[in-house]
């Protein structure tokens, strides 16, 4: 693989050019999904209309763009990119190309609690709708997703946690919580749970920027402490016995990462509900396009970005005027996906 | 001493394997460890490496406790190479020896000319330097067991634990991993210890032997010491004759029949 090494004095990279161009194209896709994906809308916009309206103050499009288009658009991204990092660091510490945050119990946490909030809040619901989707909602995901992840946690925790264990315990988690789930929606007012089902597919609908913010918010903190730990995260894809001998703090690392990667879930999962399958698509697509040995996490995030936006895109003008949640659209893609991965794994 | 074991106690969860035992690593010296299955051999030497945290008394690294100083500290003294090591699907001998370089490396000094110098030397002296771009799976057992040797290497240290470095392979890679060894131990004073099932090629290319059996020290000392008609019925529970190894003049068994078995061989 072509690395080239930058050395200024005691700093020194290893940049693989690779994983460069990639994630550059990546960016580039992304802008340009997302300028297509805000043509879309009450009033359908042309392409050059998307951009002047974007960076002319004076436009009559502008309003709309800024308060309703961009900040869905840049929502769907963000979500993308968290979720795919978030899968990245999952994959590599279970070992395990299927591995995703489903199987750290985040978004099947999530879904009970919001399912659980909006069914209990019934009769009421009418009146608490704008507060309970803007604030409450995301504030109940989140939550769902922490504890769904303690739960996970604990119970794969074994003087040490093995990334087999927390898989197969993840599995058996989300099933419980998909079950409990299914539970409370058929117990929930008929209009209670047609609202939650839309949540529980993963929507990008109404997105603003009350959701653009946390989400950035939470990109901007822990991508840098993750891009911290990824020599670790190299490291924690060998044996145990290794990474020790190597001076890694095994358990620690191992903690600290799986921490980032349920916050990276929880967070998106609490602006879009849970998108099914582009934590668990994007880091081995990203693996691939830089043909590394491990899901490289930058570019992940990217391939994230792109899928998200891709897909709200597909959801949208696929049976136009009728609008997809995005989560239908990247279960249908990704469920051949992963067939093909477990397939692939069988050999 | 490099290298000591006092009173540890040794297990996983309820069982204990050993039982209080005393073993010092002498600085450039190459020391094998030897005994049947299950005797506590390799457990034993996960604890000398700190990989396994002993349930009591305690591993010094020059004198002082292992797990008091801190694992990356330890990773630039002692490099362990465990028993039938994993690594990830599709990674090359380049990527995997580089991964040797981790404790020297920090988020801001991630390749140095220092790591790139380790890692080409380290190929070089284990004679990979034209696999460097073949992913592991490719490579046979030997070449792969070099390549992990070649991880150890880079490391930088100069205590060496080696787990069953020669298990899978055929004679002719086991002597060769083992010269590699003893080049290691030769031509740059390394301290080495590892865990052998082969007594003949133990005592060929060990200063040392260590005898175990059911988690206690039978018997140490040099291989001629060690590798005894009386030891290996008492440590193998094997009849065998010891006669002199007509090539290197060390010890070598020739096993008649285990003790345990009445039955005669054949004449």
């Amino acid at each position: 693989m072509t690395a080239l090494s930058l050395r200024v004095g005691a700093v020194s990279w290893r940049v693989r050019l690779r994983g460069v161009a990639v994630s550059l194209l990546g960016l580039v896709l992304i802008v340009l999904l997302m300028a297509m994906n805000m043509r879309i809308g009450e009033i359908r916009m042309t392409l050059p209309e998307v951009i002047s309206g974007t960076f002319d103050v004076n436009s009559a499009a502008h309003f709309v763009i800024m308060e309703l288009r961009l900040p869905r658009a840049l929502t769907g991204a963000l979500v993308g990119a968290a979720l795919a990092l978030s899968g990245a660091i999952i994959q590599s510490i279970a070992r395990n190309p299927l591995a995703s945050p489903e199987i750290l119990g985040v978004t099947t946490g999530a879904s009970v609690t919001v399912v659980a909030g909006v069914v209990a809040s019934g009769s009421a619901y009418g009146g608490a709708s704008g507060l309970l989707a803007t604030a409450g909602i995301p504030a109940l995901a989140l939550l769902g997703g922490l504890v769904g992840a303690a739960v996970v946690y604990g119970l794969a925790w074994r003087r040490g946690l093995d990334g087999y264990r927390l898989v197969l315990v993840g599995i058996g988690v989300a099933a419980v919580f998909t079950n409990i789930k299914f539970w409370l929606l058929t117990v929930g007012d008929v209009n209670d749970t047609g609202r939650a089902m839309v949540w529980i597919s993963g929507s990008l609908n109404g997105r603003g920027w009350e959701h653009v913010l946390p989400t950035a918010l939470a990109l901007a903190v822990l991508v840098p402490l993750t891009l911290l730990g990824t020599r670790s995260l190299d490291a924690l894809r060998f044996g145990d016995d290794t990474v020790t001998a190597l001076g890694v703090r095994t358990n620690v690392s191992r903690a600290l990462m799986i921490l980032a990667a349920v916050l990276l879930a929880a967070v998106a999962t609490a602006s879009a509900g849970p998108i099914a399958f582009v934590a668990l698509a994007s880091p081995q697509i990203a693996l691939r396009l830089t043909r590394s040995a491990q899901p490289p996490l930058l570019c992940s995030a990217v391939v994230g970005a792109v899928l998200t936006t891709a897909a709200d895109l597909i959801a949208r003008t696929a049976f136009s005027p009728l609008e997809l949640p995005v989560g239908i659209v990247t279960a249908v893609l990704g469920a051949p996906y992963l067939i093909h991965l477990i397939w692939r794994s069988r050999k | 001493m490099r290298l000591q074991a006092a009173g540890v106690k040794l297990g996983y969860g309820e069982r204990l394997v050993v039982d209080g035992l005393d073993l010092g690593i002498e600085a450039g010296t190459v020391t094998t460890i030897i005994g049947p299955n299950g005797c506590g051999k390799s457990t034993l030497l996960r604890a000398l490496g700190r990989l396994l945290k002993p349930q009591g008394g305690e591993v010094l690294l020059d004198g002082k406790r292992i797990d008091k100083i801190p694992t990356r500290e330890v990773a630039k003294i002692l490099g362990v190479l465990p028993q039938a090591p994993s690594a990830p699907e599709g990674l090359t001998v380049a990527d995997l020896v580089a991964r040797g370089r981790h404790p020297h490396q920090t988020w801001y000094r991630q390749w140095s000319s220092d790591d790139e110098g380790a890692v080409a030397a380290a190929l070089d002296m284990t004679g990979l330097a034209d696999l460097a771009e073949r992913p592991l799976d490719e490579l046979s057992g030997g070449q792969r067991q070099r390549a992990w040797i070649s991880m150890a290497l880079a490391q930088g240290t100069d205590l060496l634990l080696l787990d069953e470095p020669t298990t899978f392979l055929d004679l002719a890679h086991q002597v060769e991993v083992l010269e590699l060894v003893r080049h290691l131990h030769q031509e740059a004073g390394r301290t080495v210890v590892m865990v052998l099932h082969d007594l003949n090629l133990a005592a060929r290319y060990a200063d040392r032997l260590v005898a175990m059996r059911a988690g206690r020290v039978v018997a140490a000392g040099t291989p001629h010491e060690v590798l005894t008609e009386d030891l290996l019925g008492e440590v193998f529970e094997l009849d065998a004759k010891v006669i002199e190894d007509p090539v290197a003049g060390t010890p070598l068994v020739v096993p008649i029949r285990p003790r345990s078995h009445p039955t005669q061989p054949r004449a």
